[in-house]
């Protein structure tokens, strides 16, 4: 198992590598270069080299992608083309209000999601089961502003309970920061927890298929006991599965909601970025987002691998 | 009635028809359209009136006129970008599947570190780099969807290259297009169907969410993600306007994932093989 678990991490590290190189490479199949691309057609040949000097496009391409990872290792990644501050500085304060937000929606979701989904699957067929898959499919579906757009009516502009937009500030006590992310953390939940909903239904209905839970069903186990002594324990790594899948899910999908409520987190930082074509912005922002992505799917399945009671024995 | 040989469930016949109305408005919407597309009709964020059924927009324009024509613009692009993801997707994962050995390695780990950055930062970094127009957006949600269709073409693909047709095929001496187009593709279209109307979905939600950015469709082009941006200020005074195009949104979304839902059920697969997906 422990073989396992170190091949799993090792991977990790191999796609997080291999995935700056691809962050890198994307802003360099440019026909031109950047400085071209964001000079525009009108720019001045010499405005060109300057430019380029500045961004360090007279060194070839390895070695640029090589100083840019090296930095990047060791917590230093450039500064940026707007506005010349330097960019760690502004990431991480960013990336700590994301995560704050993508945790407080975590808090809610996962239980919420996980427990509904069991009790949908072992009421599979009832009325409570149909209409939970019509809501999360409906839910799926629905764009991320519409969503965030009819919780503010309802609850910021109908009712007075929470701001429509919200401002969080270094400084804040925790409460307030609470009460402040609490529309947008609702949002996020009611994304999330749909589609977790319905993968942990099914991972657990394909479990109540199999035929080790129809075996203990005829030897006369009690319902109760077969649920969560013979199904639950095998569907737990599926659910572990979607479980991260959606976390990852929520620090990224976080951008349109953070663009929504004007949540200072990483997302606006990165889009404001695009909108700018700040390039060492965006590989920065990029990057951390790829990294959070990245070590959540690794937690996961290095998660699933210690909760298999298949693997727990030696063979 | 019957749609493709089936009775439709009532979530499935609301869904159909929701879909049939979205399409007929997006081809001919300049003859169903109430107003030109950019008049100025009205002031701004007027309410919903007789001449004015969804009131106006930030300038003043009609809001049904430009979310017919967002409509159009949105779903046009959608269509371009899904039909693209899926020529791409589909032939890649073909042939990784019939021609295996290297080739199979190279685009299964490329897609492998492709689907390990989430899609819309990724979508981010491109746009940043080239700025936005259409054609530099559909072609990168193209080539970013088309990662998800080559792992379920490829599946196929493995799955009907060992069928008996498929080497008789190949002992008869036919080149590698004849199996992809002649052999496989033919028996892989059910699954293929599906999966378009939930590609479709997604990079429809993709390019409104992108708009919504800014980083998506530009205006002076009506889309509508980008309408929902620009009328979001109207909700601090408690106006429905974003709502408005928002709704629409949901609308086709929805509707195209009832019938998904229902042309999947129809395979009358047992409730436990959904988990495989």
């Amino acid at each position: 198992m422990l073989r396992l678990i170190v091949n799993r991490l090792l991977l990790g590290l191999l796609t997080l590598f291999a995935v700056s190189v691809l962050i890198f490479v994307c802003t360099e199949i440019l026909p031109g270069d950047v400085a071209s691309a964001v000079l525009g057609q009108g720019a001045t040949p010499e405005a060109l080299v300057i430019f380029r000097k500045e961004l360090g496009l007279d060194v070839p391409a390895y070695l640029r992608y090589w100083n840019w990872f090296v930095g990047a290792l060791q917590g230093d990644l450039g500064v940026a083309m707007t506005n010349k501050r330097v960019i760690v500085d502004e990431v991480m304060p960013r990336l700590g209000n994301t995560l704050f937000l993508a945790a407080y929606a975590a808090l809610i979701a996962i239980p919420l999601a996980v427990g509904l989904g069991i009790f949908s699957a072992i009421n599979e067929g009832r009325i409570s089961d149909r209409l939970s898959n019509i809501v999360t499919l409906i839910a799926i579906s629905l764009p991320e502003f519409f969503i965030a757009y009819l919780l503010i009516i309802l609850m910021a502009v109908n009712v007075d309970w929470f701001p429509s937009l919200s401002t969080v500030s270094p400084g804040m006590p925790i409460a307030e920061r609470i009460y402040q992310s609490t529309l947008p953390a609702i949002t996020l939940t009611l994304l999330v927890a749909a589609h977790m909903l319905r993968m942990t239904r099914s991972s657990v209905l394909a479990v109540m298929s199999t035929p080790y839970v129809e075996m203990a069903f005829l030897k006369g186990a009690r319902r109760q006991r077969v649920i969560t002594r013979h199904a639950l324990p095998n569907a737990a790594a599926p659910i572990i599965t979607v479980v991260a899948l959606n976390l990852a899910y929520l620090v990224v999908g976080v951008v349109v909601i953070e663009a929504v409520f004007v949540y200072p987190g990483l997302g606006q930082l990165m889009v404001d970025a695009v909108s700018k074509r700040d390039v060492p912005v965006i590989q920065a922002c990029g990057l951390v987002f790829a990294m959070v992505f990245v070590l959540l799917n690794t937690l996961a399945d290095v998660l699933v691998i210690l909760v298999n009671p298949r693997l727990r024995h030696k063979r | 009635m019957k749609v493709f040989g089936q009775k439709p469930t009532p979530s499935a016949w609301f869904g159909l028809v929701v879909v049939a109305i979205f399409l007929i408005v997006a081809v001919f919407t300049p003859w169903l359209a109430p107003y030109p597309e950019s008049a100025n009709v009205g002031g701004t964020w007027d309410e919903p009136s007789a001449a004015m059924w969804l009131g106006a927009d930030q300038i003043g324009r009609d809001m049904l006129t430009r979310i017919m024509y967002g409509s159009r613009m949105t779903i046009g692009v959608a269509l371009a970008i899904t039909a693209l993801s899926f020529v791409i997707g589909i032939v890649l994962g073909f042939i990784s599947a019939v021609v295996g050995g290297w080739v199979d390695i190279f685009f299964t780990r490329l897609v492998d570190v492709m689907l390990s950055i989430p899609g819309l930062i990724f979508a981010l970094i491109i746009l940043g780099v080239f700025g936005s127009s259409i054609p530099v957006l559909i072609l990168t949600i193209a080539v970013l969807d088309s990662t998800r269709v080559f792992r379920l073409a490829r599946a196929l693909g493995m799955n009907l290259s060992v069928m008996e047709y498929v080497e008789a095929a190949r002992l008869r001496g036919e080149g590698l297009w004849w199996v992809i187009s002649r052999e496989i593709l033919p028996n892989a279209w059910a699954p293929l169907v599906s999966e378009f109307g939930l590609r479709f979905c997604f990079n429809f939600l993709f390019i409104a969410g992108l708009s919504f950015l800014g980083l998506g469709i530009q205006p002076p082009y009506a889309d509508l993600g980008g309408m929902v941006r620009e009328n979001a200020a109207a909700i601090n005074f408690g106006m429905m306007a974003p709502i408005y195009p928002a709704t629409a949104i949901a609308l086709l979304t929805v509707s195209v994932n009832l019938v998904v839902d229902w042309m999947l059920s129809i395979d009358a697969r047992p409730s436990g093989a959904q988990a495989e997906l």
